[in-house]
């Protein structure tokens, strides 16, 4: 502390010999070479990066409440996208397990959804008596809500690293004293009928220096090989 | 008192060496030409300082006290600049926290949201796209980071790849921070290494001694549209940095020393990212040191990383 006072002036007084004293000019100044409002709008338009998602861009399928609905695909008169309780068909249809028999598309009712599950069909998971609910193993029922556990019948080490938090994007705090964190379920990134991880759209390609001088490389490497060689 | 050969050369804890001190090291052993040149942005862009701010003292030794000035003048000065009200707050290390950081692999789909969210959570310079992260998309059954490819656009995951983001990995034996002739950089006790943008020299010898290339270096000053400013900042990490100094990733630590998680672990989609307290063995990063088989990268540097990297069996 004592030591740095004088160091502290005599640093001062060498930068104002070699600034020729415009430093203290500037100083008053600051601010001058800051990016205007308009010049900021100049900016890339893959910078303008919109606040990040935790969740990719999968179809959340999670049928909620006492009565679950799937969207129809239609839409009403204003236009609005319409849902109708499983149980409005299910309730007096029998259940049909050729319709759609594991690997194909359903045939008659639930056309295009596409299913890529392993071997099984709708009522491994389905409940066959109350299509308000899903069905474990032991037939017993389940809430869509609880669908994690009907997961993790078959997904057990990916049941035992979600529950040490070691998979699945979450929100909030680490310590959990300080506060509380929002979490992913099976179902949010993964589509129960067809739950392979989608391809993604990398985001935030790099410009910085790296990957420009990768770049080069590569276009190196192209020019090389398409160079013939000195022994054809 | 002010005989410089009374002082001592090497870098001691605490700090026994200062600017002037390490100037004159410098200057001695790189010669007239080197010695100019590594001083060039001291005198550069002290054209943009404040006496106030060239005064200032190393953060280490100012008292709570000064340091409340200082960071009132940060705000006011963010505000003059920008227009935008700013919270520069000083958060200091957690006692019995240490912090670890695990990456898995076998998940990460190279999606490089976290990239884009250091980004945008960090204030980082908008022109040059700048983020402390790196994803490197490497060829599957190689660890070979050099043939690792960062510039990939491809829709990912693909086939016979797999991807590995990049950042400080919190050396318990940084060279960066070794290398420092200023002390502008130093390990708190939570394990991560911080940068004093008002005391670093621009000199970027940490650069240079980085093997994770994790620190980026401000060539201009940093330019972010008023509105997309983040002002939530803390002093160490994502305040707005002036140009010519060196920065790095700090673990978010003006998130994660409040309790929350680190911006790149939020925007992960996939779960790839296990942050915690290395010294809560209930913690979930202990579970994963202790459950999987985990690596650092570049062990043979013998930097001890703070960072991990794990497959699924
Ligand atoms: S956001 Fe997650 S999945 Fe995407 S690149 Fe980063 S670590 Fe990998
Ligand atoms: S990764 Fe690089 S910047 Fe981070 S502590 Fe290690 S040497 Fe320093």
């Amino acid at each position: 502390m004592k030591r740095r006072a004088p160091i502290c002036l005599v640093l001062t007084a060498l930068v104002l010999v070699a600034t020729g004293g415009q430093w203290l000019l500037r100083a008053s100044a600051s601010g001058a070479d800051i990016p205007s409002a308009a010049q900021s709008t100049q900016v890339d338009a893959t910078t303008q990066t919109a606040p990040v998602a935790s969740r990719p861009e999968v179809p959340p399928h999670r049928p909620r409440g006492h009565h679950p609905s799937v969207a129809t695909g239609i839409a009403d008169a204003h236009g609005n996208t319409t849902a109708v309780a499983c149980m409005t068909c299910h309730a007096t249809r029998a259940s049909d397990l050729d319709n759609g028999a594991a690997g194909g598309t359903p045939k008659t009712f639930h056309q295009g959804l596409a299913y890529a599950h392993g071997g099984q069909s709708c009522l491994s998971c389905h409940h066959s008596e109350d299509y308000d609910a899903l069905r474990l193993a032991d037939g017993r029922k389940l809430a869509f809500s609880d669908a994690q556990k009907l997961c993790s019948q078959c997904h057990g080490p990916q049941t035992r690293d979600y529950l040490n938090g070691s998979h699945g994007g979450m929100r909030g705090y680490w310590d959990k004293s300080k506060g509380t964190r929002t979490r992913n379920t099976c179902t949010d990134c993964h589509d129960p009928h067809a739950p392979a991880f989608p391809q993604l759209t990398p985001v935030f390609a790099p410009r910085d220096g790296a990957a420009r001088q990768q770049a080069e490389r590569d276009a190196a490497r192209v020019r090389n090989s398409t160079q013939p060689s000195a022994h054809e | 008192m002010n005989n410089p050969s009374e002082q001592p050369v090497e870098t001691t804890e605490g700090g026994g060496m200062t600017r002037r001190t390490a100037i004159k090291a410098l200057g001695a052993t790189l010669g007239a030409a080197a010695f100019a040149q590594a001083i060039a942005p001291l005198t550069e862009w002290t054209e943009n300082m404040t006496m106030d701010e060239y005064l200032q003292k190393h953060y280490k030794e100012l008292s709570p006290f000064d340091l409340g000035v200082v960071m009132s003048r940060l705000e006011a000065e963010t505000k003059a600049e920008t227009g935008v009200d700013v919270h520069i707050g000083d958060y200091r290390p957690q006692p019995g926290v240490k912090f670890g950081y695990a990456l898995n692999l076998s998940i990460c789909v190279g999606c490089r949201r976290c990239a884009q969210a250091c980004h945008v959570e960090n204030n980082h310079d908008r022109p040059s796209g700048n983020s402390y992260i790196r994803v490197l998309e490497m060829e599957k059954g190689s660890l070979d980071l050099a043939k690792g490819r960062v510039n990939y656009d491809k829709p990912v995951p693909s086939k016979d790849k797999f991807y590995m983001p990049v950042q400080c990995q919190q050396c318990d034996k940084p060279p960066c921070v070794s290398v420092c002739p200023v002390e502008a950089t130093w390990k708190e006790s939570d394990g991560i290494v911080v940068v004093d943008y008002n005391w670093c020299i621009g000199c970027r010898y940490c650069e240079a001694a980085c093997p994770y290339h994790a620190r980026r270096f401000n060539w201009t000053k940093p330019q972010i549209p008023p509105e997309e400013i983040n002002p939530d900042q803390g002093y160490l990490s994502n305040r707005l940095r002036p140009q010519g100094v060196m920065e790095k990733c700090t673990f978010c630590l003006h998130k994660t020393r409040q309790g929350k998680l680190p911006a790149c672990l939020e925007a992960c989609p996939t779960g790839a990212r296990v942050f915690g307290n290395l010294l809560d063995p209930e913690s979930e990063i202990r579970w994963v040191l202790k459950n999987k088989r985990v690596f650092v990268l570049k062990e043979d540097a013998g930097t001890r990383p703070s960072f991990f990297y794990f497959f699924d069996e």
